[in-house]
């Protein structure tokens, strides 16, 4: 009697673990598109990230969760040198990297995968540089990393040492960015041995809060829980990436309970959102700017003046009001309000075409006609541009300027908009790559980016404004950063390069049933705090 | 009919060369730089431009570039995309199987409900039901197609709840990819359900695929069928006391039939163009979604090889059809 009863306990036990599978908690995600492949440094869009960096991996620094602000990751602390050029980190000890069917690693994760996850991007002779034909490392480029970094070393096994030829302060920032991910030296070895390179691609590795389960190109990513994960462990068991482009369908599978959470809604339908008592809505001001920018080296735009007075001639409320739906606050600086550093104080140009015709007038500007460039494709930063351009030339009609709107193909605006000369007045914006202002600032509107491969279309160079953003490039102090960002905004603001339009806002919709989901102002979207009430 | 065969391949190379050459300067007429592209707002240096250009070998003559290209096929090499940096071969082989699923299912339905539809409407001319179906047709044939896919998603979706919105089968299956085709992949996964999830997901894909098939096949079919009916041979058959059930369904209908066929084997290139704007729609991870994909981003090898795959399978459906018609007609392969 006793056996039997024990037995039957012992069956009754396998049949509720079993049955425990079926009662896991899956979180179903409809993302806006397809991962462009899985390790994080060869690409550069935010989907790729969400699907990869973020759920797979982790970084030496960590953006705290809903900041910009970088915090110890993989690496558990960082002594900066005296002169800001050396970077010693103190790597976190027992971290597991996930395995696979092909894959169980052998040890804990340490500096050699961090000099490795340096070197495969940065040294152009290393074995893995171009582990698939044609791989390129545009972000490590973008942001400089070749220039900036001279060497990473191993000190030993829990410490490395990165040594750079400038001191840069965003540089923790930058390794807090998908790119820096780690990778696992150890699989790469692995999959050198077994001749499946593109494994560490397709089958990736990491030691971040989920591990991968499998990919159908186009349609679904699954990952499950890392229970062996170092940080707090997922509250989900099963993370699953529905694929799905059209922001009406999204919405119509969020109703529908096939997902329960999406990103980028339509802006026609926020209402309808906001009105459904089966949803809730997160909104956050973007970490962007959407802006028109002069051409500050031709006549007469090279006046201050007149771009002021074209400035004032421009209704900004009018086009958050229309073009964004009101899903935005207008801009007065370069940098969005949930920026560190982003100068209250500063006054925008008041819409007053009166004052903007006596302006021209003082510059001696009569009977000016230009050219508006309205980009061909919508971005976070500018719904539409097209509709942007026609309220500002019908603004700028008003106070006696005839322009004329004119458009490209996509690759085509981007190349043709930096080149020197350029007739016009272009639309364009930006978004934040790591929350250091001078990711928008050195970016976009320093004398060195004025030239052929940077990105300041109002070829604007004021040696003042890039002398304090050189300045505050170099100093670890935050608070002597901040003074000195927030000096350059007030020389901004005087000299006009740009009409600042606006900073959109973002939109998360999502299920009641969702909790934990935290908002990130990059626009990442990270899935290691939510849970699900059934 | 061996000479004959061998004919109708000969034919194949100067057309496969043709499309090799168009497929190649497809993408490279389209304005739009893949570097430019890549870089987006944040730019390019010019050395950098030129670096990624020389390691893509796009710094090459654009002749020397095309025999490239051609000198790969030939061992079987269809180039790597310049976004996944992933074999365009593997990723067209993964993601047809989808496209083709939803396609015959599409023409499955567009011939089963368009050709008695089209019967139907012939035999009663002039009749409410003739000259609804008919307008019906009008209507089918216009639809724009994403227009047409939303509203059935909003309305049987979201409003009924009778069919899931998007997708190929619920996602509580898993199961591994053995042919790719999620039909029988279910049924070969032996997890209960599967198959008839699978179904459920294809029902409104399937429906607006076949929308403009359907419409183009009644039509025809009506039409042929018309003309058939006035024919002396038809005549003939009711004089000598045949059953209408017979005179229609034997005489006029087998006949009828011959340009009906035609324009069936005609809707594939419809279909593989309504396939873009449908997988768009209901998620659907087919070929033509990826091919609108690699256009925009000028991913010049998807494209190129895209093209080139697509064209080449249209081509060998064409040869058997040519070898069929052969086969039937002796006219045809004495030529």
């Amino acid at each position: 009697m006793k056996l039997l009863s024990r037995s039957l306990l012992a069956a009754s036990a396998l049949a509720l673990s079993a049955a425990a599978p079926a009662m896991a908690k899956t979180f179903i995600y409809c993302s806006e598109a397809s991962p462009e492949g899985f390790d994080p440094a060869p690409y550069t869009a935010g989907t790729t990230f969400d699907a990869g960096a973020h759920p797979i991996y982790n970084r030496l620094a960590e953006f705290k969760k809903g900041t910009t602000e970088a915090e110890p990751g993989l690496a558990e602390s960082w002594d900066i040198s005296e002169d800001g050029t050396e970077y010693t980190f103190h790597l976190r000890k027992g971290v597991k990297f996930h395995s696979n069917d092909k894959f169980t690693p052998t040890r804990d994760f340490n500096a050699d995968d961090v000099v490795f996850s340096f070197e495969r991007q940065g040294s152009a002779d290393h074995p893995w540089h171009q582990y698939i034909p044609g791989v390129t490392y545009e972000y490590y480029t973008s942001m400089d990393m070749p220039k900036l970094v001279k060497s990473v070393e191993k000190v030993d096994d829990y410490t490395v040492k990165v040594t750079l030829n400038s001191p840069e302060a965003p540089f923790i920032a930058n390794l807090a960015m998908p790119f820096m991910s780690i990778v696992s030296k150890e699989y790469a070895d692995t999959l050198d041995a077994a001749g499946t390179r593109e494994d560490f691609n397709n089958a990736p590795i990491g030691t971040g809060p989920f591990k991968f389960v499998a990919y159908q190109k186009d349609a679904v990513i699954r990952y499950q829980k890392n229970a062996d994960y170092w940080g707090d462990a997922p509250l989900i068991d099963d993370l699953v990436f529905a694929i799905t482009p059209d922001a009406a369908v999204r919405l119509q599978k969020l109703k529908a309970g096939e997902c329960h959470l999406m990103p980028f809604p339509a802006p026609a339908d926020l209402a309808g959102i906001s009105a459904d008592p089966n949803l809730k809505m997160d909104e956050q001001a973007g970490l962007n700017v959407g802006y028109l920018a002069y051409n500050t080296t031709l006549a007469p735009f090279d006046n201050p003046k007149v771009r002021k007075a074209l400035n004032m001639a421009i209704n900004k409320e009018a086009i958050v009001a229309n073009v964004f739906e009101g899903h935005a606050e207008p801009a007065k600086n370069p940098i969005p309000p949930t920026m560190w550093s982003y100068n209250e104080a500063i006054q925008d140009d008041p819409y007053d075409p009166e004052a903007s015709k006596k302006l021209l007038e003082e510059a001696g500007v009569a009977g000016l006609s230009m050219q508006i460039w309205a980009m061909p494709v919508q971005r976070p930063y500018m719904p539409n541009a097209r509709r942007t351009a026609e309220m500002m030339q019908a603004d700028l009609a008003k106070v006696g300027v005839k322009a004329e709107i004119v458009s490209y193909e996509w690759g085509e605006y981007l190349d043709k908009s930096m080149e020197p000369g350029r007739p016009g007045a272009v639309i364009l914006g930006w978004t934040g790559d790591n929350g250091d202002p001078d990711n928008f600032l050195s970016v976009l509107l320093s004398c060195a980016s004025a030239g052929p491969g940077g990105a300041n279309r109002a070829f604007w160079c004021n040696e003042e404004f890039s002398a304090l953003l050189a300045k505050a490039k170099v100093s670890s102090d935050p608070a002597e950063r901040t003074k000195l960002y927030e000096e350059a905004q007030v020389i901004f603001k005087d000299q006009a390069p740009w009409f600042t339009i606006a900073h959109s806002t973002q939109y998360v919709p999502m299920s009641n049933k969702v909790s934990g989901f935290v908002q990130s102002p990059l626009g990442d979207y990270v899935f290691d705090t939510v849970d699900i009430a059934e | 009919m061996l000479r004959f065969i061998f004919s109708r391949l000969l034919y194949l190379v100067p057309t496969f060369l043709g499309i090799t050459i168009v497929a190649f300067a497809f993408p490279r007429l389209l304005k739009g730089d893949p570097v430019l592209l890549m870089a987006g707002e944040r730019g390019v240096t010019p050395e950098r431009h030129a670096e990624i250009s020389a390691q893509l070998g796009f710094d090459k003559n654009i002749v020397l570039q095309y025999f490239d290209f051609v000198g790969r096929l030939f061992q079987g090499d269809f180039g790597n995309s310049l976004v996944t940096k992933k074999p365009v071969l593997s990723e067209f082989l993964t993601l047809f199987p989808a496209t083709i699923e939803l396609g015959f299912v599409a023409i499955v339905i567009a011939a089963l409900v368009g050709v008695p539809i089209g019967v139907l409407a012939a035999i009663k001319r002039g009749s409410w039901f003739d000259q609804l179906s008919m307008s019906a047709a009008l209507v089918g044939f216009s639809m724009p197609i994403f227009w047409w896919g939303l509203l059935l998603i909003i309305v049987f979706s979201g409003n009924l709840g009778w069919t899931p919105v998007s997708g190929r089968i619920s996602l509580m299956y898993y199961f591994p990819n053995v042919t790719g085709f999620m039909l029988i992949d279910s049924l070969l996964s032996g997890q209960k359900g599967a198959f008839l999830s699978a179904v459920h997901h294809l029902i409104l894909p399937s429906v607006v695929l076949a929308t403009i098939p359907l419409a183009v096949i009644a039509r025809q079919t009506r039409s042929a069928m018309l003309e058939v009916l006035g024919e002396d041979y038809v005549r003939t058959a009711r004089a000598k006391g045949m059953p209408a059930r017979r005179v229609i369904g034997v005489h006029a209908l087998r006949n009828a039939m011959i340009p009906v066929v035609t324009t069936i084997g005609l809707q594939i290139g419809v279909l593989l163009a309504g396939a873009i704007l449908t997988e768009t729609i209901f998620s659907w991870p087919g070929i033509g979604k990826w091919m609108i994909d690699s256009i925009s981003r000028r991913d010049y090898p998807s494209v190129q090889s895209g093209l080139l795959l697509v064209a080449g399978i249209v081509m060998l459906v064409n040869l058997l059809v040519d070898l069929t018609y052969g086969l039937i007609n002796p006219r045809i392969r004495n030529k």
